[in-house]
C-alpha cells in the first residue's frame, strides 16, 4: 500500500472520478445481465468484483488520497461495491434456478419402474389368525396357555369325561402313538394302560388337554386362551385336513354363568368382525362341558338378511344367516374335580372353535388344501397381521 | 333317526300348517339338531293311479325283453278304455295291481310324462317303479306290485303316502331317547306346549311262568329280558303298505312282515327287538358271556369269533345271537321260504358300556347296538314286546301265546338333589322354582321338595346323573337364545410370556427378511430321513411311530423340521415359483425311545404331581424350533442390476436373525452334519445356562440330498432350536452410551492360512484391541498368488473411540497394533505388506 501523499488531488486521480465509478458499476452490471450461464457469470464476478477489477483497484487509490478527501471518495466506491454484489447475487440466484430447473429434468426417471429386489416375505394366515384372535382376550386379561401336541390319553380324554367306553369318544378319529421299547418293559407295572394305544399317547384330537393342565397347574381364578395344532384322522380333501388348528377358551371363577360365556361368545365376535355382531347358542352336547351348546355367529357378511330373501343369496352363510363357529358351555363340574378345582365354589365355561374354518369363511378361501400346502403364492397377500 | 313329520303327528296334535321347517326350528331350539328337512314327492303331480294289468304281450326282437301292456285304470284316463303302456320290467302278471303314471304327470325330478313312441308302439304313460317315485328301494328289483285289495283307479299319491316331510336328525351321544318316535314326540309336545300321546302307554299282562324260559347268567350284563310267543303266522302275510312306507321314510330296507314290525316297533318306542323262529330255537334261552374262541355266524352272514366280554343270546345248542348287537343265522326268521309260522319275541336291556365295546371289537355298528349304546327305556320292554306282539297278532293272523317270560333285576329309580335354584345360577338367569319345576316334569321328570329339589328322571333318560345335567334341561327348554350377555371380569392379566413373545418376533423377523411361513404336516417316513443322509445311530432316527397314520409311508412323527419344508420348497419350485425363501415355527418330536406308558389316572380326585410327573414321562420332548429353506435367487435381477442366488451366508444369517430376536449372539463354527453340504455347514452355538451349546445348524445341502429329494441346485437351509435360544436369551437389553467424541478408523489387511476360520481373527482382533474398539467389520476377503499357495487375506475397518476424548492417532495405532498382535500370535495373522 502507497503511503498518504498529502499533496496528492484526488480530482486529478483518474479511477475515483465519480463518472469513472460509475462507469465501472454500471459495466459490471451490464455484464452480470449479459451472463447467459453460471461460468460466464462467475468470469464476470472474476472481472468485476476479483481484487484485480476496476473497482477493486479504485478501491485501492483511496488510501492515496488526502484525509479530506478519503470520506467521500470511499462512500462513492463502496456505494458502487454494493450495487455490483447486490446485482451480482441476484444474477447468481437467477442463473441457479434456470440451472436447476433444467439439470434436475434431465436427471429425472421413471419412477414406476418396479422394484422386486428381495420379494416381501409372510406369515402365514393361519399364525396370524390366532394370533389375532388370542389377542381379543389377552386385551380381556386372559393369558396364553400351551400343551404338547403329543399327549397323554388321560388328558385328552379322561380328564376331559371322555370315560373309556363313552361313544364321544369314538367322535373323534384318534392316532394313537405306538409304545416305545421303554413301555413294554414296564407294561403291567402300574394302573391300567390305555384300552386304544398301549402307550397310552395320542396326538392332541383337541386343544381341551391345555384346559387341563391349566387347571392343574394354576390356582384359580384361571382365565386362559389355548390356540394350537391339532389331529385327528381325516384325510385331505377340500373341507378336512388331518392336522388342523384350534383355540380354546377357558374361564374358572366364582360364579361364572352361561351368560357370562354369551357376553364373551358376543364380545369376540365384536372385536374380530364388528360392533353389529352377536352370536347364537344351540344345546349340545360335549363330555367336558354341561350344559353344552354349539356357537353360531350372524353371518357377518349379509347380517342374516339373506333368510328367505331368494333375490339376495349369500354364499358366505348359504343364506342360513348364521355362521357355525364351533362348540362352548359351562365346565363339567367333573372335569373341575379330575383337574383338582372345588366345584362346589367355582363355575367355569370353555369354547373352542377351528383357525381354518374361520379363515375360509373370513378370507373367502375355498380349499383347504390351500392353508396346508404352502404355496407362497397363497401366504404372501396375508403379510404380518390379519 | 329320520322322523317322517306324518308319522310324528300321530302322537302330538300338530298346528295342520305347521311346517318341517317350523318343526325344525323349535327342535333345533331345544337341542336336537335336525340336520335337514327332505321334502318327498317334490313336485310330484298326478294322475299317478291303481291299475290292474289287463294284457301282456312279450315284444321281440329288442335287446331286452319288453311289454306292450294294457291296463285298466278306471277312469283316471277320461276314457275307461285300457292304457296300452310300454314296460320293461316282468316282475308282474296280468291280474297284478300296479301304480301307473298318466301323460300330464309330472313325476320327482321333474319327470314330466307325456305318451311317446317306444319299440315300435306308444306308450301313454308309465308302471311304475319305487325308485321312480323317490320311495326308496323297495327289495322287489322291479316295478310296484299292489296288494290285490286296492281299487282301480285309486289315487296312489295319498295311497303311497308319496308327499311328506323326514326330519333328518343328528343324535348327540347322550340322547339315546330321541332315536325313537316317542322321544322325539316328546320333545316336539314339550316345545309346542302340547300333550303328547305316549305310545309306551299300553296293557301289559303280567309276567307268568308259560312263556319261554330264559335264563340270565350275566345279570350285570343284561338286567331285564321280555319274551313273548306268538303263533299261527300266516305265512302269507305282507307288510301293509303303512308299515311300508314308514320304514322307508325312516330310512330302512322293508324285509318281511316279522321282521319290518320289529324294527317299525323299534323306531316307534327306540327299543331293539329280535324275533327267533321258534322252531329253530332248543330250549331255553339264555344270556351269558361268550366263551373265548366261541364262534357265531350273525345275520349278515359274517362268521365271528367271540371274545370274552361279548354278550350272547344262546340255546341249548350253544349262541344264537349276539345280544344287542345282531341276532344269528341259526334262529333267523325264514323270510324267502315262508315257513316261519311261530316265533319268541325278545325285548332285552343290555349293559351300554358292554354293547358298545362288542359293536367296535366286532365293527358292528347296527340299528340296536346304536340305542343300547346310548341308552334304552329300560322300562319301555315289556311295552315294545306287547305293541310286537300286538301288531303280529293284526298283521300277521297270528296268536298271541299266554306265556309271558320276564326276568328283571331290580333296580331303584336314580335321583338327583339340586338347590331349586341351581339352573338359575349356572345360566345367570333367575328362572324362579317354578319354572324350574315344571320343566323339569316336563322332561318326565318327578320332582318333590322346595328350596332343595328331590328330582326322580325317567327311565328313558339315563345321561340325566348330575345336577348340571338337570340344568341344561331348565335352560334349553327356557332357550337358550334367551339368556343373556354379561361380561365377565377376569383379574389384570400379565400378557404374553417372553417364551410367547420370542415366537411372534422371530416369525416376524422371518417374514421381514422376505421369508414365508409355511405350516406343514408333521409326518414323516424313515425314507426321508434315508434321504437326508442320516447315519444309522443319528438321535433323529428314534421318533415317535403312529398305531393308525393316515399313510404307511409316514408314520412316524418329525423330529426336524426340514422334510416337511423341504417338501414345500419342491411343491413351490415344481408349480414354477423358483426364487423360494420358506420358514416354519413348530415343535418337533424327539423321544428316547425309552418312554414308559402313560397311565390311566382316576379321574374322581386331582392327581397327585407324581402322578402327573409320571405321565409326562411317558411323552417325548416336544422342543419348538425355527427352520428356513432357501432356493433359487436371494435378490433378483432387474433393470438395476444382476441379481445374487441363495447361498450358505444367508442360511447362517436366517440363523442369526432368529437368534437377535432372542437377545442372543451366535457362536459360530464350521462342521460336517446331515443333510448339510460338509463344506458349507455351519453349526450355531450359543451360551445355554452357562455353558456352549449347539443350537442348530446352516448352510448348503449336501448335493447327494438335492438329488435325492429332487430339490433345485445348491437349496440351502438352517433349523434351530427355539426354547434353547430362549434359555440363552440376555435378557433385558442395557443401552449403550454413546461417545459424541470423534472416531479414529484403521484398516487392517492380514494374511492368514486358508483355513483359518475369519471368525477366529475376528475375536483375536476384539480382544487384542481393548475397550476402545468400537467395531471391526470384515470387508473384503481376497486370495491370490501373491499371497502364496494356501493363503488367504483378511481386510479389516477397525474403528476406535474413546467415551472420554478425542483419540490421539498413537492411541488409536497402539490399540491397532495390539489387536494385530494378538491375531498373529493366536492365528498366525501377518500383516499385509
Amino acid at each position: 500500500m502507497s503511503a498518504p501523499n498529502k499533496s496528492y488531488d484526488p480530482v486529478e486521480v483518474e479511477a475515483l472520478k465519480p463518472e469513472e465509478i460509475e462507469r465501472m458499476r454500471d459495466e459490471a452490471l451490464a455484464a452480470f445481465a449479459a451472463a447467459g450461464d453460471l461460468d460466464t457469470l462467475q468470469e464476470a464476478k472474476v472481472a468485476h468484483t476479483g481484487g484485480t477489477s476496476p473497482l477493486a483497484l479504485a478501491n485501492r487509490e483511496i488510501g492515496a488520497l488526502p484525509p479530506h478527501a478519503k470520506a467521500a471518495a470511499g462512500k462513492l466506491v463502496g456505494q458502487a461495491r454494493g450495487a455490483v454484489n447486490k446485482a451480482l447475487a441476484a444474477r447468481q440466484v437467477e442463473l441457479e434456478a434456470e440451472r436447476d430447473a433444467r439439470v434436475l429434468v434431465e436427471e429425472a426417471v421413471d419412477v414406476t419402474l418396479p422394484y422386486d429386489r428381495v420379494p416381501a416375505g409372510a406369515r402365514h394366515p393361519l399364525t396370524t389368525m390366532m394370533e389375532r384372535v388370542a389377542d381379543v382376550f389377552v386385551s380381556m386379561g386372559y393369558e396364553i396357555a400351551e400343551g404338547p401336541e403329543v399327549e397323554a390319553e388321560w388328558f385328552n380324554f379322561d380328564a376331559l369325561n371322555f370315560t373309556p367306553d363313552h361313544p364321544a369318544r369314538q367322535m373323534q378319529d384318534t392316532f394313537f402313538v405306538k409304545a416305545s421299547k421303554g413301555a413294554e418293559g414296564s407294561k403291567g407295572s402300574e394302573g391300567s394302560t390305555g384300552t386304544d394305544g398301549e402307550s397310552g399317547v395320542v396326538l392332541r384330537t383337541h386343544t381341551s388337554p391345555v384346559q387341563a393342565r391349566a387347571m392343574l397347574d394354576r390356582e384359580p381364578p384361571v382365565y386362559i386362551v389355548c390356540p394350537g395344532r391339532v389331529y385327528r384322522t381325516d384325510e385331505l380333501d377340500a373341507t378336512h385336513t388331518p392336522v388342523f388348528h384350534q383355540i380354546e377358551l377357558l374361564a374358572i371363577d366364582e360364579g361364572l354363568t352361561m351368560a357370562d360365556l354369551k357376553g364373551t361368545l358376543d364380545h369376540m365376535v365384536r372385536s374380530l368382525f364388528g360392533a353389529d355382531m352377536k352370536t347364537r347358542l344351540r344345546p349340545n352336547y360335549f363330555p367336558f362341558t354341561e350344559p353344552s351348546a354349539e356357537m353360531d355367529m350372524l353371518c357377518y357378511v349379509c347380517k342374516g338378511e339373506s333368510v328367505g330373501n331368494p333375490d339376495r343369496p349369500c354364499r358366505t352363510c348359504s343364506s342360513e344367516g348364521w355362521i357355525e363357529l364351533g362348540g362352548c358351555g359351562m365346565v363339567n363340574p367333573r372335569v373341575l374335580v379330575a383337574c383338582g378345582v372345588d366345584p362346589q365354589k367355582y363355575s367355569g365355561f370353555a369354547f373352542g372353535f377351528g383357525i381354518e374354518r374361520m379363515l375360509m369363511f373370513r378370507h373367502n378361501v375355498e380349499d383347504m388344501r390351500d392353508m396346508v400346502e404352502g404355496d407362497v403364492r397363497f401366504t404372501r397377500p396375508f403379510g404380518m397381521e390379519i | 333317526m329320520r322322523v317322517p313329520l306324518s308319522w310324528l303327528r300321530e302322537y302330538v296334535d300338530l298346528p295342520a300348517t305347521e311346517t318341517g321347517r317350523d318343526v325344525q326350528a323349535k327342535l333345533v331350539s331345544a337341542g336336537l339338531e335336525v340336520e335337514r328337512v327332505e321334502q318327498l314327492g317334490a313336485g310330484l303331480k298326478g294322475p299317478l293311479v291303481v291299475g290292474k294289468v289287463l294284457t301282456i304281450e312279450e315284444l321281440e326282437g329288442f335287446k331286452k325283453p319288453i311289454r306292450f301292456c294294457t291296463v285298466d285304470v278306471g277312469t283316471a284316463n277320461g276314457t275307461g278304455e285300457p292304457q296300452e303302456i310300454v314296460c320293461g320290467a316282468r316282475n308282474f302278471a296280468v291280474g297284478d295291481k300296479v301304480v301307473v303314471v298318466l301323460p300330464g304327470a309330472v313325476l320327482p325330478g321333474d319327470f314330466a310324462i307325456a305318451a311317446r313312441k317306444t319299440y315300435g308302439k306308444t306308450s301313454h304313460g308309465m308302471i311304475c317303479s319305487g325308485d321312480e317315485l323317490g320311495m326308496g328301494d323297495d327289495g322287489s328289483g322291479g316295478i310296484i306290485v299292489l296288494p290285490p285289495e286296492y281299487e282301480v283307479g285309486t289315487d296312489a299319491i295319498e295311497l303311497l303316502e308319496l308327499v311328506d316331510e323326514v326330519l333328518d336328525i343328528a343324535v348327540t351321544p347322550d340322547r339315546g331317547y330321541a332315536l325313537s318316535m316317542r322321544g322325539v314326540a316328546r320333545e316336539t309336545a314339550t316345545a309346542y306346549g302340547l300333550d303328547l300321546r305316549d305310545p309306551a302307554l299300553l296293557d301289559v299282562p303280567g309276567p307268568n311262568a308259560f312263556g319261554h324260559p330264559v335264563q340270565i347268567a350275566d345279570p350285570l350284563g343284561c338286567d331285564r329280558f321280555t319274551a313273548r310267543t306268538v303263533t299261527g303266522l300266516s305265512p302269507e302275510a305282507r307288510s301293509p303298505i303303512w308299515l311300508t312306507r314308514r320304514l322307508q321314510k325312516a330310512g330302512m330296507r322293508p324285509i318281511s312282515l316279522a321282521v319290518d314290525i320289529t324294527n317299525y316297533v323299534m323306531l316307534e318306542l327306540g327299543q331293539p327287538l329280535h324275533a327267533y323262529d321258534r322252531s329253530r330255537i332248543q330250549g331255553a334261552i339264555g344270556v351269558r358271556r361268550a366263551e373265548q374262541g366261541e364262534k357265531l355266524t350273525t345275520l349278515d352272514g359274517a362268521k365271528r369269533t367271540l371274545d370274552a366280554g361279548d354278550l350272547v343270546i344262546t340255546d341249548d345248542r350253544g349262541p344264537i345271537g349276539l345280544a344287542g348287537v345282531m341276532g344269528g343265522a341259526n334262529t333267523e326268521i325264514d323270510d324267502t321260504e315262508g315257513t316261519t309260522t311261530e316265533v319268541v319275541v325278545e325285548a332285552a336291556h343290555f349293559d351300554p358300556i358292554s354293547i358298545a365295546r362288542t359293536a367296535r371289537r366286532h365293527k358292528l355298528a347296527s340299528e340296536a347296538s346304536k340305542r343300547f349304546e346310548r341308552g334304552v327305556d329300560p322300562e319301555a320292554a315289556a311295552a315294545a314286546a306287547q305293541r310286537t306282539v300286538d301288531l303280529l297278532v293284526l298283521l300277521a293272523g297270528g296268536t298271541a301265546d299266554a306265556g309271558v317270560t320276564q326276568v328283571s333285576s331290580p333296580s331303584a329309580p336314580h335321583t338327583i338333589t339340586i338347590p331349586a335354584n341351581h339352573p338359575d345360577k349356572v345360566a345367570g338367569v333367575d328362572y324362579g322354582r317354578e319354572t324350574v319345576v315344571r320343566r323339569l316334569q316336563q322332561v318326565g321328570c318327578d320332582v318333590y321338595g322346595q328350596d332343595e329339589l328331590i328330582v326322580t328322571v325317567p327311565s328313558w333318560r339315563p345321561d340325566l346323573t348330575d345336577p348340571n345335567d338337570l340344568a341344561e334341561e331348565v335352560i334349553r327348554l327356557e332357550g337358550y337364545e334367551n339368556l343373556p350377555s354379561t361380561l365377565p371380569k377376569p383379574p389384570a392379566g400379565l400378557g404374553l410370556t417372553d417364551r410367547q413373545r420370542l415366537h411372534r418376533r422371530v416369525g416376524r423377523a422371518l417374514a421381514g427378511a422376505g421369508y414365508v411361513e409355511a405350516l406343514n404336516y408333521p409326518f414323516i417316513g424313515t425314507e426321508v430321513l434315508d434321504q437326508l443322509g442320516l447315519d444309522a445311530d443319528d438321535p433323529r432316527r428314534t421318533v415317535v411311530t403312529l398305531v393308525n397314520p393316515l399313510s404307511d409311508e409316514e408314520p412316524a412323527m418329525r423330529t426336524t423340521l426340514l422334510p416337511g419344508l423341504l417338501g414345500a420348497l419342491r411343491r413351490n419350485d415344481g408349480r414354477g415359483s423358483h426364487d423360494l425363501a420358506l420358514f416354519e415355527t413348530g415343535l418337533v418330536f424327539r423321544p428316547t425311545g425309552e418312554e414308559g406308558t402313560a397311565v390311566r389316572l382316576p379321574v374322581d380326585r386331582r392327581p397327585t404331581d407324581e402322578e402327573i410327573a409320571g405321565i409326562d414321562a411317558a411323552l417325548p420332548r416336544q422342543p419348538r424350533r425355527a427352520a428356513v429353506v432357501l432356493a433359487g435367487a436371494r435378490e433378483q435381477a432387474g433393470w438395476w442390476g444382476k441379481g445374487r442366488p441363495a447361498d450358505w451366508a444367508d442360511a447362517v444369517e436366517a440363523a442369526r436373525t432368529v437368534a437377535r430376536e432372542a437377545g442372543v449372539e451366535l457362536t459360530v463354527r464350521g462342521d460336517r452334519h446331515a443333510p448339510w453340504h460338509p463344506g458349507r455347514c455351519a453349526a450355531l452355538y450359543a451360551t445355554v445356562d452357562g455353558e456352549e451349546t449347539l443350537v442348530g445348524h446352516a448352510g448348503e445341502l449336501h448335493p447327494r440330498v438335492i438329488k435325492a429329494l429332487h430339490l433345485p441346485e445348491r437349496s440351502c437351509a438352517m433349523e434351530i432350536e427355539l426354547d434353547l435360544l430362549e434359555r440363552a436369551g440376555a435378557g433385558v437389553v442395557v443401552a449403550p452410551r454413546i461417545s459424541t467424541f470423534p472416531v479414529a478408523t484403521q484398516d487392517v489387511a492380514l494374511v492368514v492360512d486358508r483355513d483359518v476360520p475369519a471368525a477366529d481373527v475376528e475375536a483375536a482382533l476384539r480382544e487384542g484391541a481393548g475397550e476402545l474398539l468400537e467395531s471391526v467389520r470384515l470387508f473384503d476377503v481376497y486370495e491370490g498368488e501373491q499371497l502364496g499357495e494356501g493363503r488367504k487375506s483378511l481386510a479389516y475397518a477397525l474403528r476406535f473411540r474413546a467415551a472420554d476424548r478425542t483419540l490421539t492417532v498413537d492411541e488409536a495405532s497402539a490399540a491397532r497394533d495390539a489387536a494385530v498382535a494378538l491375531a498373529g500370535a493366536r492365528t498366525g495373522a501377518v500383516l499385509r505388506s
